[in-house]
Protein backbone atom coordinates (compact mmCIF):
# COMPACT_ATOMS: atom_id res chain seq x y z
CA UNK A 1 0.00 0.00 0.00
CA UNK A 2 1.14 3.47 -1.04
CA UNK A 3 1.39 6.41 1.08
CA UNK A 4 0.79 9.40 0.84
CA UNK A 5 3.09 12.60 0.56
CA UNK A 6 2.07 16.30 0.49
CA UNK A 7 3.35 19.65 0.66
CA UNK A 8 1.62 23.06 2.08
CA UNK A 9 0.41 24.89 -1.31
CA UNK A 10 2.42 27.75 -0.15
CA UNK A 11 5.06 26.25 -1.92
CA UNK A 12 7.15 28.38 -4.53
CA UNK A 13 6.04 27.53 -7.70
CA UNK A 14 9.57 27.23 -8.82
CA UNK A 15 10.35 24.36 -6.62
CA UNK A 16 7.15 21.94 -7.60
CA UNK A 17 9.74 19.98 -9.67
CA UNK A 18 12.03 19.93 -7.02
CA UNK A 19 9.41 18.48 -4.79
CA UNK A 20 9.14 15.33 -7.21
CA UNK A 21 12.46 14.93 -7.44
CA UNK A 22 12.96 14.83 -3.46
CA UNK A 23 9.48 12.56 -3.86
CA UNK A 24 11.85 10.27 -5.72
CA UNK A 25 14.89 10.51 -3.45
CA UNK A 26 13.07 9.16 -0.58
CA UNK A 27 11.04 6.35 -2.09
CA UNK A 28 14.47 5.09 -2.81
CA UNK A 29 15.90 5.69 0.62
CA UNK A 30 13.11 4.87 2.57
CA UNK A 31 11.92 1.37 0.63
CA UNK A 32 7.95 2.63 0.95
CA UNK A 33 6.08 3.47 -2.58
CA UNK A 34 5.45 7.26 -1.54
CA UNK A 35 2.49 8.98 -3.64
CA UNK A 36 3.21 12.98 -4.06
CA UNK A 37 -0.25 14.67 -3.89
CA UNK A 38 -0.28 18.60 -4.56
CA UNK A 39 -2.64 20.74 -3.26
CA UNK A 40 -3.07 24.05 -4.82
CA UNK A 41 -5.54 25.40 -1.91
CA UNK A 42 -5.11 25.19 1.80
CA UNK A 43 -9.23 24.31 1.55
CA UNK A 44 -8.37 21.05 -0.45
CA UNK A 45 -5.51 19.63 2.09
CA UNK A 46 -7.17 20.39 4.69
CA UNK A 47 -10.31 18.36 3.48
CA UNK A 48 -7.27 15.33 2.27
CA UNK A 49 -5.84 15.82 6.37
CA UNK A 50 -10.06 15.47 7.36
CA UNK A 51 -10.31 12.24 5.35
CA UNK A 52 -7.15 11.14 7.41
CA UNK A 53 -5.15 11.06 3.65
CA UNK A 54 -2.19 12.03 4.84
CA UNK A 55 1.09 10.11 6.25
CA UNK A 56 3.74 12.46 5.20
CA UNK A 57 3.29 16.49 5.11
CA UNK A 58 5.93 19.72 4.64
CA UNK A 59 3.49 21.55 6.66
CA UNK A 60 3.06 25.04 7.66
CA UNK A 61 3.27 25.87 11.59
CA UNK A 62 -0.44 27.36 11.32
CA UNK A 63 -0.94 23.37 10.59
CA UNK A 64 1.61 21.81 12.29
CA UNK A 65 -0.51 22.99 15.56
CA UNK A 66 -3.26 20.60 14.03
CA UNK A 67 -1.81 17.86 12.87
CA UNK A 68 0.24 16.89 16.50
CA UNK A 69 -2.92 17.77 18.15
CA UNK A 70 -5.55 16.31 16.18
CA UNK A 71 -4.19 14.30 14.33
CA UNK A 72 -1.09 12.17 16.08
CA UNK A 73 1.66 13.85 13.73
CA UNK A 74 4.77 13.68 14.85
CA UNK A 75 7.77 16.08 13.39
CA UNK A 76 10.51 14.69 11.70
CA UNK A 77 12.94 17.63 10.04
CA UNK A 78 12.92 21.09 9.12
CA UNK A 79 15.20 23.17 6.54
CA UNK A 80 17.91 24.02 8.41
CA UNK A 81 18.58 27.81 9.13
CA UNK A 82 15.15 28.58 7.04
CA UNK A 83 11.81 30.50 8.90
CA UNK A 84 8.43 31.70 7.80
CA UNK A 85 8.76 35.58 7.79
CA UNK A 86 6.21 37.95 6.22
CA UNK A 87 6.16 41.33 5.08
CA UNK A 88 3.53 44.56 4.96
CA UNK A 89 4.49 46.09 1.37
CA UNK A 90 2.91 49.28 -0.04
CA UNK A 91 3.16 50.62 -3.58
CA UNK A 92 6.22 52.45 -4.00
CA UNK A 93 4.22 55.69 -4.59
CA UNK A 94 1.99 55.17 -1.40
CA UNK A 95 1.59 58.12 1.07
CA UNK A 96 1.58 55.57 4.10
CA UNK A 97 5.58 55.38 5.77
CA UNK A 98 4.28 53.69 8.92
CA UNK A 99 2.11 50.91 9.93
CA UNK A 100 0.63 53.35 12.61
CA UNK A 101 -0.59 55.70 9.51
CA UNK A 102 -3.18 53.18 8.67
CA UNK A 103 -6.91 53.72 9.54
CA UNK A 104 -9.93 51.08 9.92
CA UNK A 105 -11.10 50.19 6.37
CA UNK A 106 -7.67 50.15 4.96
CA UNK A 107 -7.84 47.49 2.10
CA UNK A 108 -5.53 44.49 3.01
CA UNK A 109 -4.75 42.32 -0.07
CA UNK A 110 -3.28 38.85 1.26
CA UNK A 111 -3.70 34.99 0.06
CA UNK A 112 -5.29 31.89 2.39
CA UNK A 113 -2.17 30.96 3.67
CA UNK A 114 -2.73 30.93 7.42
CA UNK A 115 0.54 31.89 8.93
CA UNK A 116 2.02 34.43 6.57
CA UNK A 117 -1.95 36.18 7.23
CA UNK A 118 -1.34 35.77 11.18
CA UNK A 119 2.20 37.46 11.04
CA UNK A 120 0.82 40.34 8.88
CA UNK A 121 -2.11 40.77 10.65
CA UNK A 122 0.04 41.10 13.88
CA UNK A 123 2.29 43.83 11.93
CA UNK A 124 -1.26 46.07 11.08
CA UNK A 125 -2.37 45.35 15.07
CA UNK A 126 -0.49 48.59 16.17
CA UNK A 127 -2.79 50.50 13.45
CA UNK A 128 -5.57 49.06 16.00
CA UNK A 129 -6.36 46.85 12.58
CA UNK A 130 -8.45 43.90 12.83
CA UNK A 131 -10.52 41.39 10.38
CA UNK A 132 -13.11 43.19 12.04
CA UNK A 133 -11.71 46.67 10.22
CA UNK A 134 -9.94 45.82 7.30
CA UNK A 135 -11.52 45.19 3.67
CA UNK A 136 -9.58 41.97 3.25
CA UNK A 137 -8.62 41.14 -0.54
CA UNK A 138 -8.07 37.27 -0.85
CA UNK A 139 -5.76 36.73 -3.45
CA UNK A 140 -4.99 33.59 -5.29
CA UNK A 141 -0.81 33.81 -4.66
CA UNK A 142 1.55 36.43 -4.12
CA UNK A 143 2.50 37.84 -7.23
CA UNK A 144 -1.54 38.95 -7.45
CA UNK A 145 -1.21 40.27 -4.00
CA UNK A 146 1.83 42.62 -5.87
CA UNK A 147 -0.46 43.15 -8.64
CA UNK A 148 -3.39 44.91 -6.53
CA UNK A 149 -0.99 46.97 -4.66
CA UNK A 150 0.27 48.29 -8.29
CA UNK A 151 -2.91 48.66 -9.20
CA UNK A 152 -3.80 50.55 -6.32
CA UNK A 153 -6.70 48.36 -5.69
CA UNK A 154 -4.86 47.24 -2.11
CA UNK A 155 -3.42 50.18 0.44
CA UNK A 156 -1.07 47.59 2.07
CA UNK A 157 -0.23 43.74 1.30
CA UNK A 158 0.99 40.65 3.42
CA UNK A 159 3.47 38.67 1.52
CA UNK A 160 5.73 35.77 2.41
CA UNK A 161 9.11 37.50 2.96
CA UNK A 162 10.53 34.52 0.73
CA UNK A 163 8.26 35.36 -1.94
CA UNK A 164 8.51 38.76 -2.02
CA UNK A 165 12.24 38.43 -2.32
CA UNK A 166 11.79 36.41 -5.44
CA UNK A 167 9.43 38.69 -6.94
CA UNK A 168 10.40 40.12 -10.12
CA UNK A 169 12.96 43.16 -10.01
CA UNK A 170 10.47 45.30 -11.90
CA UNK A 171 7.34 44.39 -10.05
CA UNK A 172 9.72 44.93 -6.39
CA UNK A 173 10.89 48.53 -7.58
CA UNK A 174 7.08 49.52 -7.69
CA UNK A 175 6.94 48.17 -3.82
CA UNK A 176 7.86 49.39 -1.00
CA UNK A 177 8.40 47.41 2.33
CA UNK A 178 6.78 48.91 5.65
CA UNK A 179 7.81 46.29 7.51
CA UNK A 180 9.66 42.66 7.49
CA UNK A 181 8.79 40.41 10.11
CA UNK A 182 11.89 39.22 12.08
CA UNK A 183 10.59 36.39 13.92
CA UNK A 184 13.02 33.27 13.48
CA UNK A 185 10.75 30.77 15.33
CA UNK A 186 8.16 29.60 13.08
CA UNK A 187 8.91 27.18 9.96
CA UNK A 188 7.83 24.71 8.18
CA UNK A 189 8.16 20.89 8.89
CA UNK A 190 8.11 17.85 7.71
CA UNK A 191 6.04 15.97 9.92
CA UNK A 192 4.90 11.92 9.85
CA UNK A 193 1.20 10.92 10.73
CA UNK A 194 0.31 7.83 12.78
CA UNK A 195 -0.08 4.97 9.94
CA UNK A 196 4.27 5.47 9.51
CA UNK A 197 5.26 6.04 12.51
CA UNK A 198 6.78 3.13 13.02
CA UNK A 199 9.50 4.34 10.59
CA UNK A 200 10.04 7.78 11.77
CA UNK A 201 13.58 7.03 13.14
CA UNK A 202 14.42 5.62 9.62
CA UNK A 203 13.32 8.66 7.63
CA UNK A 204 14.73 11.05 10.48
CA UNK A 205 17.96 9.31 9.45
CA UNK A 206 18.02 9.42 6.15
CA UNK A 207 17.00 13.27 5.82
CA UNK A 208 19.62 14.10 8.44
CA UNK A 209 21.70 12.86 6.53
CA UNK A 210 20.81 13.92 2.95
CA UNK A 211 23.21 16.42 2.59
CA UNK A 212 26.12 14.57 2.83
CA UNK A 213 25.26 12.29 0.44
CA UNK A 214 25.94 13.73 -3.52
CA UNK A 215 22.79 12.74 -4.75
CA UNK A 216 20.87 13.58 -1.91
CA UNK A 217 22.37 17.54 -1.93
CA UNK A 218 21.04 18.29 -5.62
CA UNK A 219 17.91 17.15 -4.40
CA UNK A 220 18.45 19.34 -1.61
CA UNK A 221 19.11 22.13 -3.84
CA UNK A 222 16.28 21.66 -6.01
CA UNK A 223 14.41 22.45 -3.22
CA UNK A 224 16.33 25.22 -2.02
CA UNK A 225 17.77 24.32 0.86
CA UNK A 226 20.96 23.45 2.10
CA UNK A 227 19.97 20.23 4.90
CA UNK A 228 17.55 19.35 6.77
CA UNK A 229 17.94 19.61 10.87
CA UNK A 230 15.89 17.28 13.36
CA UNK A 231 13.22 18.51 15.05
CA UNK A 232 12.91 17.59 18.73
CA UNK A 233 9.52 17.14 19.79
CA UNK A 234 9.75 19.70 22.58
CA UNK A 235 10.74 22.20 19.53
CA UNK A 236 7.79 21.57 17.98
CA UNK A 237 5.86 21.84 21.02
CA UNK A 238 7.30 25.48 22.05
CA UNK A 239 6.15 26.53 18.20
CA UNK A 240 3.09 25.07 18.75
CA UNK A 241 2.84 27.36 22.18
CA UNK A 242 4.04 30.29 19.77
CA UNK A 243 1.34 29.76 17.21
CA UNK A 244 -1.09 29.70 20.34
CA UNK A 245 -0.12 32.94 21.74
CA UNK A 246 -0.01 34.40 18.61
CA UNK A 247 -3.57 33.32 17.15
CA UNK A 248 -5.45 35.56 19.56
CA UNK B 1 18.07 35.28 42.68
CA UNK B 2 16.71 39.48 42.07
CA UNK B 3 18.74 42.05 43.07
CA UNK B 4 18.40 46.18 43.82
CA UNK B 5 18.58 48.39 40.26
CA UNK B 6 22.04 50.03 40.56
CA UNK B 7 22.36 53.66 39.75
CA UNK B 8 25.70 53.53 37.60
CA UNK B 9 23.28 51.18 35.26
CA UNK B 10 20.70 53.73 35.02
CA UNK B 11 20.81 56.35 31.80
CA UNK B 12 19.33 59.63 32.87
CA UNK B 13 17.72 61.55 35.81
CA UNK B 14 15.71 58.84 37.94
CA UNK B 15 13.18 58.17 40.16
CA UNK B 16 13.41 55.34 43.61
CA UNK B 17 10.49 53.22 44.19
CA UNK B 18 10.41 49.51 46.14
CA UNK B 19 8.46 47.23 44.52
CA UNK B 20 6.94 44.32 46.92
CA UNK B 21 6.26 40.78 44.96
CA UNK B 22 3.80 38.25 45.56
CA UNK B 23 6.03 36.03 47.78
CA UNK B 24 6.73 39.09 50.42
CA UNK B 25 10.35 39.81 48.77
CA UNK B 26 11.00 43.34 47.73
CA UNK B 27 13.19 45.02 45.41
CA UNK B 28 14.48 49.12 44.99
CA UNK B 29 14.01 49.97 41.38
CA UNK B 30 15.35 53.20 39.98
CA UNK B 31 13.08 54.26 36.78
CA UNK B 32 13.85 56.97 34.15
CA UNK B 33 10.55 58.63 31.74
CA UNK B 34 12.84 57.56 28.96
CA UNK B 35 10.77 55.07 26.44
CA UNK B 36 12.49 52.31 23.77
CA UNK B 37 9.91 52.08 20.95
CA UNK B 38 8.62 48.57 20.73
CA UNK B 39 10.58 47.44 16.93
CA UNK B 40 8.23 47.25 13.89
CA UNK B 41 7.83 43.36 13.50
CA UNK B 42 9.81 42.04 16.69
CA UNK B 43 8.46 39.37 18.76
CA UNK B 44 9.62 39.24 22.33
CA UNK B 45 9.62 35.38 23.45
CA UNK B 46 10.49 34.11 26.72
CA UNK B 47 9.66 30.70 29.06
CA UNK B 48 9.41 30.56 32.40
CA UNK B 49 9.55 27.75 35.07
CA UNK B 50 6.06 26.56 36.70
CA UNK B 51 7.19 29.29 39.65
CA UNK B 52 8.27 32.45 37.32
CA UNK B 53 11.55 32.01 36.95
CA UNK B 54 13.01 32.76 33.32
CA UNK B 55 14.79 28.97 31.79
CA UNK B 56 14.69 30.63 28.16
CA UNK B 57 15.05 34.02 26.19
CA UNK B 58 15.35 35.18 22.45
CA UNK B 59 17.37 37.69 21.26
CA UNK B 60 14.92 40.38 21.14
CA UNK B 61 14.12 39.96 24.67
CA UNK B 62 17.92 40.85 25.89
CA UNK B 63 17.61 43.88 23.03
CA UNK B 64 14.47 45.11 24.55
CA UNK B 65 15.50 44.65 28.15
CA UNK B 66 18.71 46.17 28.26
CA UNK B 67 19.60 42.61 30.25
CA UNK B 68 22.69 40.02 28.91
CA UNK B 69 21.02 36.57 28.16
CA UNK B 70 22.99 35.67 31.27
CA UNK B 71 21.41 38.13 33.62
CA UNK B 72 18.17 36.79 32.81
CA UNK B 73 18.34 33.25 32.99
CA UNK B 74 17.47 32.00 36.22
CA UNK B 75 15.75 35.24 37.34
CA UNK B 76 12.38 35.66 38.32
CA UNK B 77 10.34 36.97 35.14
CA UNK B 78 9.28 40.22 37.78
CA UNK B 79 12.82 41.49 36.65
CA UNK B 80 10.90 43.29 34.12
CA UNK B 81 7.79 44.97 36.58
CA UNK B 82 7.87 48.75 36.41
CA UNK B 83 6.33 50.70 39.94
CA UNK B 84 4.15 51.94 37.35
CA UNK B 85 2.39 48.77 36.76
CA UNK B 86 -0.39 48.15 39.51
CA UNK B 87 -0.24 44.71 41.33
CA UNK B 88 -4.09 43.54 40.03
CA UNK B 89 -2.64 43.10 36.47
CA UNK B 90 -0.07 40.01 37.98
CA UNK B 91 -2.84 38.94 39.57
CA UNK B 92 -4.92 38.64 36.77
CA UNK B 93 -2.25 37.21 34.81
CA UNK B 94 -1.49 34.26 37.52
CA UNK B 95 -4.93 33.39 38.49
CA UNK B 96 -5.58 33.11 34.46
CA UNK B 97 -2.68 31.00 33.21
CA UNK B 98 -3.63 29.22 36.97
CA UNK B 99 -6.85 28.04 35.62
CA UNK B 100 -4.97 26.99 32.43
CA UNK B 101 -5.59 29.75 30.62
CA UNK B 102 -4.26 32.11 28.35
CA UNK B 103 -3.86 35.80 29.54
CA UNK B 104 -3.61 38.68 27.09
CA UNK B 105 -2.74 42.19 28.00
CA UNK B 106 -0.91 45.80 28.06
CA UNK B 107 2.25 45.61 30.31
CA UNK B 108 4.74 48.63 30.85
CA UNK B 109 8.07 46.89 31.21
CA UNK B 110 11.21 48.55 33.27
CA UNK B 111 14.61 48.41 32.06
CA UNK B 112 17.83 47.75 33.21
CA UNK B 113 18.95 51.10 32.39
CA UNK B 114 15.19 52.20 34.10
CA UNK B 115 13.79 53.05 30.85
CA UNK B 116 10.32 51.43 30.02
CA UNK B 117 8.67 49.93 26.66
CA UNK B 118 5.19 49.13 26.39
CA UNK B 119 4.37 45.68 24.81
CA UNK B 120 0.69 43.25 24.12
CA UNK B 121 1.65 40.53 26.26
CA UNK B 122 -0.07 36.88 25.72
CA UNK B 123 0.86 34.23 28.26
CA UNK B 124 0.20 30.45 27.74
CA UNK B 125 0.45 27.68 30.15
CA UNK B 126 3.00 24.98 28.56
CA UNK B 127 1.13 21.64 28.89
CA UNK B 128 2.95 18.78 28.08
CA UNK B 129 1.73 14.86 29.07
CA UNK B 130 -1.53 16.37 30.87
CA UNK B 131 0.95 18.64 33.65
CA UNK B 132 1.87 22.28 33.63
CA UNK B 133 5.66 22.51 32.82
CA UNK B 134 6.52 26.27 32.40
CA UNK B 135 4.84 29.14 30.82
CA UNK B 136 5.38 30.74 27.44
CA UNK B 137 5.21 34.09 27.03
CA UNK B 138 5.29 36.65 23.49
CA UNK B 139 5.54 40.11 23.55
CA UNK B 140 4.19 41.94 20.69
CA UNK B 141 3.80 45.78 19.26
CA UNK B 142 0.87 47.45 21.09
CA UNK B 143 -1.00 50.11 19.54
CA UNK B 144 -0.87 53.76 21.20
CA UNK B 145 -4.16 53.90 21.66
CA UNK B 146 -4.30 51.26 23.74
CA UNK B 147 -1.40 52.32 25.50
CA UNK B 148 -3.01 55.51 26.20
CA UNK B 149 -5.94 54.10 27.68
CA UNK B 150 -3.88 51.77 29.56
CA UNK B 151 -2.02 55.05 30.95
CA UNK B 152 -4.96 56.22 31.64
CA UNK B 153 -6.48 53.08 33.77
CA UNK B 154 -3.16 51.65 35.58
CA UNK B 155 -3.16 54.47 38.08
CA UNK B 156 -6.52 54.15 38.70
CA UNK B 157 -5.90 50.22 40.04
CA UNK B 158 -3.62 51.27 43.06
Amino acid sequence: MSVMFTVSPDFAPDRLSGWYIFNTWLQKQSAEAIHLEMYNHYQDLHQAIAEDKIDLIYANPFDAAMLVREKGFLPLVRAKGESDEAIIAVNADSNINDVADLKPNTRVAFTDDPDVRLMGMIMLEPADLHTGNIVPLLSDNHVLVAKHLLKGEADVGIILAEAYDNLSGMIKKQLRVLVRSQISVIYHSLMIGPRLQNRRDDFQKILVAMDKDEKGNGVLNALGFSAWQKIEDEEMEFMIDLMDTLNT
Amino acid sequence: MIVDMKPEDIVGEYREATLTYYDGKSRKVLYTELETPYPDGKLIVSTTTPDGVISHVNRAFVEMSGYSEAELLGAPHSILRHPDMPAAAFKDLWDTVLRGEKWQGFVKNLRKDGGYYWVKATVIPNVRGGKVVGYTSVRRKPSRSKVDECIALYPTLF
